[in-house]
């Protein structure tokens, strides 16, 4: 087996997965992996179910993840959670933001939105942890930064220190929301 | 870097002077980028046709050009891009085609190395960032030696994956001369025959420089299995089978007649491996290798992935826990605050049968607005509303089309003469929302700047409409429901045409804010669902009563017009 690492970042257009897994990018080009990023742009981000697949080692070659591969997905909505569960590899990470966005088919009630998710996402891996980002977010002071405040509950469970995440979110967003985000990210990191 | 944006890193390396653009997903990141650097020469043509035009001539004038396009793209550019097969460059030609396998978000799912084949062009296909951004370089480099306009082969997973880059500086690269050369530049019949032969014995000399090339690599590892692949293809097949051997085709048109034959003949069991057409393999088989497998095992639909690869070639099957039961899909939806809202609220209310078009605007399609009846291609709404009026004069007196600013400078202005000069009556709607929204926000000739962001003249679309010979042209709020009604039935009546300019900025814009928030009040609300019937992803209902999820809505006050009981106040 190679020693490529997987990492899903997965939530609803507009939640802010790119620049997340931007940051997570940047952090793990400076350690030195390889790594090999695919993002989603164009119709899917408007409201769509979106993903971002990360992968690094020393040497990648696809930028996407195959199914069951998954060492961590990150997502950012329940109903997103469920939906790629099934990438997790055995026993590998689900990190669930406790958020719902409920999609069109539900809104028109065409559809249920599912019931019980966090146990549901139990039977597809025993390492679950579950967030609630947005009062993260809202305690850093701004909601929009429920990304970042997600990547610092991710963060603990990698082996790079809080510095070099600190370091790649300055490298990251854009300077007038740094302090922000910075604030987001340690109010995840210190959950 | 993305891979896009390693493109536009290779332009900038390779000396280029001039590009020509038009957006579209998955190309238009080269673009923007692009746009960043002061020695280039950037700009959003109005299409792709005009985009590579203006390629062409600055190429005839001597210095290094470019032109970017999505698939469809390319089929709007086909006409200057087969003649310019024929005249050649003075300075180089590359021109990207970004292919969208899987349709994330395009209106089908072409492959276009089928014009590489048809215009006789050299088509070279990077797999990952560092490839995207020499592979540019060594595209005008082949443009320049074989006197050729060279095709770059994107896809969504090259152009919107990131992988490492390291750059270069740039090389300026002097004009050449322009000298007068009807031989080679008029393309009238005596001349284009003579240029033809040149075509054809160009297309020779490729596939003899494919032999060699460095874009085309055999790695031997395991014999037992051989794998011929190219692009995003190549990835996958490496990492499900890291021990096979490989043909990997930098270049896929012409292919390398001797080396795949070497390269067959040295594995046991070849397999190609190519996503969409059996492009690769169709060649194969011409020159007379037949055993070896390719869309036998592959499908000629969407994506393959390394799991795919793995099984087919392999036989190993995926071990995961799968996901069994159903769960509702999110398909994407307009923005919270939109303006095409309220205008496919008023088409679904009038019940009419609507043309639709290419643009953020071609989600009004989906419940519960459900306000579009058609989508082909750019400018498509307008004409084809004219076919309807002509095919079926019941069915016109409730049909309309609807067409987003650009998409109308981009194609609609000559259905629109179609429709005027002969003799038609079809109303019109242009949604201008004074952006180009669904490709992320560039400009356009009627917001008035530049893709460099300079002040510009801006097309009038009223007085343009006028000077096409409509005489019925108004102009109405999206978000003033019953304004627009009126204005629609008014116009729908009459037996000319008329266009309705629906103008309201895109909601994502920056100078957009709403002031004061959106509320409900509980007592009031009846729990009736009227406005759920706009379907915005901000409202909600929570046990029989309208709730506002506060952090997607963005406070455009739609809903309180279009609550009849006055539950919702802003």
């Amino acid at each position: 087996m190679s020693d490529t690492k997987s990492i899903m970042i997965v939530g609803v257009g507009g939640q802010g997965t790119l620049l997340a897994s931007r940051i997570l990018g940047n952090l793990l080009i400076k350690k030195g992996y390889d790594v090999k990023m695919s993002e989603v742009h164009g119709m899917a981000q408007r409201g769509g179910s979106v993903v971002t697949y990360v992968r690094y080692g020393k040497s990648v070659a696809s930028p996407i993840v195959s199914i069951g591969e998954a060492d961590i997905i990150l997502a950012f909505e329940e109903l997103e959670a469920l939906r790629w569960a099934e990438y997790i590899k055995k026993d590998g990470k689900i990190i669930m933001n406790k958020q719902v966005i409920e999609p069109m088919p539900v809104i028109t009630g065409a559809m249920e939105y599912p019931e019980n998710i966090s146990e549901k996402i139990r039977e597809f891996s025993s390492n679950i942890v579950e967030v609630d980002a947005l009062s993260l977010a809202l305690k850093a002071g701004n909601a929009k930064a429920v990304n970042v405040a997600l990547i610092g509950v991710m963060a603990k469970s990698t082996d790079f220190s809080q510095e070099e995440w600190l370091d790649a979110i300055k490298e990251t967003v854009p300077e007038k929301f740094v302090d922000v985000n910075i604030k987001a990210f340690n109010e995840g990191y210190n959950k | 870097m993305l891979g896009n944006e390693a493109v536009a890193r290779g332009l900038y390396e390779a000396g280029v002077s001039v590009v020509s653009s038009y957006p579209g997903t998955p190309s238009t990141e080269i673009t923007e980028c692009v746009a960043k650097f002061n020695e280039i020469d950037a700009e959003w043509a109005p299409n792709e046709k005009v985009a590579l035009e203006v390629a062409i001539g600055s190429s005839i004038s001597g210095v290094r050009s470019f032109a970017a396009m999505k698939h469809v793209g390319l089929n709007v550019a086909a006409d200057p891009l087969f003649t310019a097969s024929y005249t050649g460059v003075n300075g180089g030609l590359v021109l990207v085609v970004a292919d969208d396998q899987g349709l994330h978000s395009s209106q089908n799912e072409q492959d276009s190395r089928n014009y590489a084949l048809a215009a006789k062009l050299p088509m070279v296909e990077p797999s990952d960032s560092m490839e995207a951004k020499e592979y540019t370089k060594l595209c005008y480099e082949i443009s320049e030696k074989f006197d050729t306009p060279v095709i770059l082969r994107m896809s969504t997973r090259v152009s919107h994956s990131q992988s490492i880059v390291e750059l270069n500086d740039r090389t300026e690269v002097q004009p050449k001369e322009y000298k007068k050369d009807i031989q080679k530049y008029v393309m009238m019949p005596a001349m284009a025959k003579k240029r033809h032969i040149v075509v054809e014995e160009r297309i020779c000399n490729l596939r003899e420089y494919a032999e060699t090339s460095p874009l085309n690599r055999v790695e031997y590892n395991d014999k037992k299995i051989g794998i011929i692949t190219s692009g995003i293809a190549y990835q996958y097949a490496k990492e499900a089978v890291p021990n096979a051997s490989f043909l990997k085709l930098g270049m896929v048109h012409p292919m390398p007649e001797k080396l795949i034959k070497d390269f067959c003949e040295a594995c046991e069991v070849v397999y190609v491996c190519e996503e969409l057409d059996d492009f690769i393999e169709t060649y194969i088989r011409k020159i007379g290798i037949t055993n070896i497998h390719g869309k036998d095992v592959f499908s000629r639909l969407g994506e393959l992935s390394a799991e795919i690869v793995r099984e087919k070639i392999l036989g190993i099957k995926p071990e995961y826990t799968p996901l069994t039961e159903q769960i509702p899909v999110r398909p994407p939806v307009l923005c919270p605050g939109c303006p095409h809202r309220g205008i496919f609220y008023v088409l679904n209310k009038l019940k009419l049968t609507v043309s639709g078009d290419i643009g953020c605007y071609t989600l009004g399609s989906m419940a519960p607005l459900s306000a579009i009846d058609t989508c082909i291609c750019m400018g498509a709404s307008i004409s084809s509303a004219h076919g309807i009026f002509k095919g079926n004069k019941e069915l016109a007196k409730k049909n309309v089309a609807v067409i987003g600013d650009s998409t109308f400078i981009h194609s609609g202005i000559t259905s629109l003469i179609d429709i005027t000069y002969n003799q038609g009556a079809s109303t019109v709607i242009i949604l201008d929302n004074s952006i180009t929204g669904m490709t992320g926000h560039q400009q356009n000739p009627t917001t008035g700047y530049t893709l460099k962001g300079d002040p510009t003249a801006k097309v009038d679309l009223e007085a343009l409409c006028k000077s096409i010979g409509v005489t019925n042209i108004r102009v109405a709020d999206p978000f003033d429901v019953e304004e627009m009604e009126k204005v629609i039935k008014e116009e729908l009546a009459k037996d000319e045409p008329s266009v309705i300019i629906s103008r309201r900025p895109c909601a994502l814009l920056k100078s957009v804010k709403y002031d004061n928030n959106v509320k409900v009040d509980a007592n009031k609300c009846i729990g009736c669902k009227m406005c759920m019937k706009i379907g915005c992803p901000a409202i909600t209902m929570k046990d029989g009563k309208m709730v506002i999820n506060e952090t997607l809505c963005n406070n455009c006050g739609l809903c309180s017009n279009i609550c009849k009981i006055g539950a919702i106040s802003k």
